[in-house]
């Protein structure tokens, strides 16, 4: 069970989340894509062995939306920030 | 320690309280405790605790629990056992003792209170850290206390310390993401305590520790050779515990195999309780080390290079004598003994640590596997860090090279009666993984989950690695690494998990603010999500189709009412409320006047069908959503995330009012006249009060909402009041009702009445994979703005032309309801060339109708939109029912009946 730090209420057990999939995806613009580009936003997603951006709603708690770093392998959870911030650097590159 | 009586297998026998069941079986000489599971060979207790695989047994009295090692059950006064054969049975009656859970925080988790464990507690009590300490014996001191030492008085002091809490008996099951623990905490003596007043016999502890020390200890394992299962051999470090501690005296002359110097001291042990040690047969060519020469002082005879080959039994199957073997020369010979006690080494518990992936390194220097770690999240101390606290160098060696038939009986895991000789033909078969090998032949899958067998295993596959000719050769434990345990580390009851959690309390029920009306007027209820929603009102005789008959009737020909309150409500303000809602609905709200209702549905991103309902706008920025039932939770985490992720530049604020506001839907010819008679303060004649409007009124002046809206066809009117007044306003609507012959009717009643007129439920008639026009609904598509899900619709896979949509299904048979999801074929004349007939969709919604008098059905078939008048064929069973295609809306095609 996952430890996550809500940005707004702090550490909490995972099973007051909901994981929302890769973050930083553009919703882009539907009329300027290809068929081929929208089915890519809708279905694919980078799954990394490592290090990965993701969403994530402290939905049992202040139902805010989230994101953050989690490494896929040893689930370490790295820096939180908020929608519409910039991206902290992947701890990779730290 | 006091004597208490016990029963086992039907028996009365003595024993001292709080003793291990297993000490007192064997003092009472019961050496042949149970007959193993599929060779039905006699078996003793070998072990001391967990690790137990042979003496399991089934609680006969308290609890009635299953499969328990008599190693850690305690003796207490009236408890009774009796024995398996490896399989345990259910007790007939539910478990009545009462089972907790609790959350704990703290800074330092320790688990094991052996001396390693209270050494590294006293280091962070020291350092001012509070720390929770778990131990899975009834005592402090690990091996300590089963050398029946007393504990130093320094380390008396650590578990007096204010800063630590210990838990005794107290297992940790699981280790998880970010030192995330659960450990069950045994309450023994509690069983009748239990039983009687409800206190806790087994608490779960879910732990989160900032920093975690594993000080688990280790097991000691045995050694593979032939006929070792007899009763009358044990694990050393046990038998000598049995004897000295708990004085178990029904032995009179040992023999010790060692591969360590642990078979030293538990010789010397054996010797000083009395029993006569015929000698120490070491697997090594030399030891050295305090308890070496001790043996050596007591006189007891010590031969190097020399093992235990077989053994033989009496007519019980108990140990008689053992044939020795040395190892340079392959001479063999007779030794009589009644106890072989087996000191094959070392196996550190790092079950724990591979619960979060950590792989444990083989240590040449120990013969076992260890773990080292030391990190600021967790560290590793003890036996399972290597520490094994003497001079000991032992030996890696897991038995005598056997020959085939001594192979057959040289048991590798003794619960699951897995042998050498399966173990080679594991081999023999070409595999060569230690996990494929475990589930081949089964070793390690038992309730003990391998804890004497699996290095045993490891080791075999490495001795018969060194005389392979081909596939697998000449690998080191190393090589073969150590089988990945998982969680729990013991077994544990799952009405141990479930807590207080059940019955009742498993789940929350949501009911209604009319709930106990529905209970007083014989309702069946249903479940709808966690909501308890009446099915159908059945008067006394009637069946369910009677009933639903009667009140499908009533909506169509009277009047009828229906309590809607587990609608999904979501009440949606701002000023930019309404270019929300045309983002996520298909159709267009922003164009909707105020005062008007207007069905909507939404999609997700993909241009699937998600939810739908109708919408009443309420003010220029003020809206009052309604979603489906199930969907309520879906919907308003569906708009957050739009709005929080996407959208942040509209204000809308979206609210659940499901719970505040209770809907009373009034339906039939009928409903408008007895409206009248409760509403008087507005007009509810069509003219007024057209379809899909909606008004505020008061009813004997509590303000109500009302709205035109109809699931079912018929004119019908949806009362929105505050839940608190439902119950008057439902009342009101009964006494007036009652010389209309006003008809209360369920979900049932509902689904046929929709289903009549083509209505779609979501998730009902449709499977995740519908868009809207799958449904036969692209006049609900808006061609003039953007909305989620609008983009995909050009997707070619969205507009193929198989894709299942949603038509009507006539059963040639007028009264032959058609099971709902019952696949649907072509007829055996468009068979194809195999003589095959293709399914081509499935029944989503059958019903009878009382106003078609006749069975129909809605279902979704490949291009069903273009088949109209199609005659398929619907196998059901041994029977192939015919019904043919047709449009979805069987009653009111021009919308007559709603005015």
């Amino acid at each position: 069970m996952l430890h996550i730090p809500c940005p707004h209420c702090g550490l909490r057990n995972e099973t007051e989340f909901h994981y929302g999939a890769e973050a930083g995806v553009a919703y882009p613009d539907p009329n300027a894509i290809t068929d081929s580009e929208w089915a890519k936003y809708l279905h694919i997603r980078s799954n990394p062995k490592g290090w990965h951006a993701e969403r994530w709603v402290h939905f049992a708690g202040c139902g805010r939306w989230f994101n953050l770093w989690r490494n896929t392998i040893t689930h370490e959870i790295g820096p939180v920030y908020l929608p519409f911030t910039t991206q902290p650097k992947s701890p990779d590159n730290l | 320690m006091s004597e208490v009586s016990f029963i086992f297998d039907h028996k009365v026998y003595k024993g001292y309280k709080g003793e291990p069941l297993a000490a007192a079986l064997l003092r009472n000489g019961l050496l042949s405790i149970t007959n193993s599971t599929y060779h039905n060979r006699p078996r003793s207790v070998i072990g001391l605790g967990v690790e137990e695989p042979n003496a399991i047994v089934q609680l006969t009295s308290g609890t009635q629990e299953s499969m328990l090692p008599a190693t850690v059950i305690e003796v207490e006064d009236g408890l009774a056992a009796c024995s398996l054969t490896g399989v345990g049975s259910l007790p007939e009656m539910p478990d009545e003792a009462r089972y907790d859970k609790t959350n704990h925080y703290v800074d330092v988790l320790v688990i094991g209170a052996g001396l390693a464990g209270l050494k590294a507690a006293d280091e962070h009590l020291r350092a001012g850290r509070e720390v929770l300490l778990v131990d899975d014996q009834p005592e402090p001191g690990g091996h300590v206390r089963h050398l029946g030492l007393e504990l130093s008085s320094a380390m008396q002091d650590v578990l007096k310390h204010k800063n630590l809490t210990y838990l005794r008996s107290c297992t940790a099951i699981g280790l998880y993401d970010q030192n995330y623990i659960v450990a069950v905490e045994r309450r023994n003596g509690q069983q009748k305590k239990s039983l009687q007043n409800k206190t806790a016999l087994i608490r779960v502890w879910h732990i989160r520790a900032d920093h975690a020390v594993l000080a688990p200890g280790a097991f000691q394992r045995p050694l593979i050779f032939a006929n070792n299962d007899r009763p009358g051999i044990m694990l050393s470090h046990s038998a000598a515990t049995y004897v000295a501690k708990y004085a178990v005296n029904i032995f009179k002359t040992a023999v010790i195999v060692t591969v360590d110097n642990q078979g030293y001291r538990d010789a010397l042990r054996l010797h000083n309780a009395g029993v006569k040690v015929h000698g120490i047969f070491d697997a090594r060519s030399e030891a050295s080390g305090k308890s070496v020469d001790a043996v050596k002082a007591a006189g007891i005879p010590v031969q190097y290079r020399a093992t235990v080959l077989d053994t033989t039994s009496n007519e019980e199957g108990i140990l008689q004598s053992i044939i020795m073997q040395e190892l340079d020369t392959n001479k063999t010979f007779q030794v009589q003994a009644d106890l072989l006690a087996i000191s094959g080494g070392w196996t550190p518990i790092v079950d724990l640590a591979t619960h979060i992936g950590i792989k444990p390194q083989w240590s040449e220097e120990h013969a076992a596997f260890i773990v080292c770690r030391s990190s600021d999240k967790l560290t590793t101390v003890g036996m399972l860090a290597g520490d094994f606290g003497s001079d000991d160098k032992p030996a890696v060696f897991f038995g005598p090279t056997l020959d085939a038939e001594q192979a057959r009986y040289a048991y590798i895991d003794l619960q699951r009666d897995a042998t050498l000789h399966d173990l080679s033909r594991a081999v023999g078969a070409g595999l060569s993984s230690i996990e494929h090998i475990k589930r081949y032949t089964t070793i390690g899958t038992a309730h003990d989950q391998g804890k004497t067998s699996g290095m045993l295993t490891i080791g075999a596959l490495c001795q018969l690695s060194a005389v392979a000719k081909d596939g697998i050769q000449n690998l080191s434990p190393a090589d073969i690494g150590t089988l990945s345990f998982r969680p729990p580390y013991i077994p544990v009851s799952f009405a141990v998990l479930a807590g207080r959690e059940r019955g009742l309390l498993s789940d929350p029920i949501r009911i209604t603010a009319l709930h106990q009306l529905h209970v007083d007027a014989g309702a069946v209820f249903e479940d709808v999500g966690q909501w308890k929603r009446p099915w159908y009102f059945p008067k006394p005789g009637e069946s369910m189709n009677d009933a639903v008959r009667r009140e499908c009737i009533a909506a169509r020909n009277t009047v009828a009412v229906m309590d809607a309150s587990t609608l999904g409500k979501i009440d949606i303000q701002g000023p930019d409320a309404a270019i929300f809602l045309d983002r996520i609905y298909t159709n267009m709200f922003s164009n909707l006047p105020a005062g008007q209702c207007r069905y909507g549905l939404m999609c997700k991103a993909d241009g699937i069908v998600f939810d739908d309902g109708v919408t009443t706008r309420l003010g220029e920025n003020h809206f009052l959503m309604t979603t489906t039932t199930g969907g309520a939770a879906r919907v308003l985490a569906w708009l957050e995330e739009w709005l929080q992720t996407e959208w942040p530049d509209l204000k809308v604020y979206c609210t659940s009012v499901t719970e505040h506001i209770s809907t009373i839907a009034l339906v039939g010819p009928k409903s408008r006249q007895l409206l009248r008679e409760l509403v008087t303060d507005i007009d509810l004649s069509k003219d007024a009060f057209p379809f899909m409007h909606s008004k505020t009124a008061t009813i004997d002046n509590i303000p109500v909402r009302i709205a035109r809206i109809s699931f079912s066809g018929e004119l019908a009117f949806e009362i929105n009041i505050e839940w608190g007044y439902a119950r008057h306003i439902w009342e009101r609507l009964w006494t007036l009702g009652r010389s209309y012959d006003l008809t209360a009717y369920g979900t049932e009643t509902m689904h046929v009445l929709r289903a009549e007129k083509g209505y779609v439920i979501m998730g009902q008639d449709t499977d995740g994979t519908q868009t809207p026009y799958d449904l036969n609904m692209s006049w609900i598509v808006s061609k003039k703005k953007e909305f989620i899900g609008k983009r995909s619709f050009q997707l070619s896979y969205l507009n193929s032309k198989g894709r299942p949509q949603l038509v009507g299904l006539l059963p040639e048979k007028e009264n032959e309801v058609i099971p709902e999801g019952a696949y649907i074929t072509v007829l055996d004349a468009q068979a194809d060339e195999f003589g095959k007939t293709s399914h081509i969709g499935f029944v989503t919604s059958s019903y009878y109708s009382p106003a078609l008098s006749r069975a129909f059905a809605l279902a979704l078939i490949a291009g069903g939109l273009n088949r109209m008048g199609e005659v398929v064929a619907v196998p059901v069973g041994e029977k192939v029912l015919q019904a043919s295609i047709c449009d979805a809306i069987f009653i009111d095609k021009e919308n007559i009946r709603r005015d």
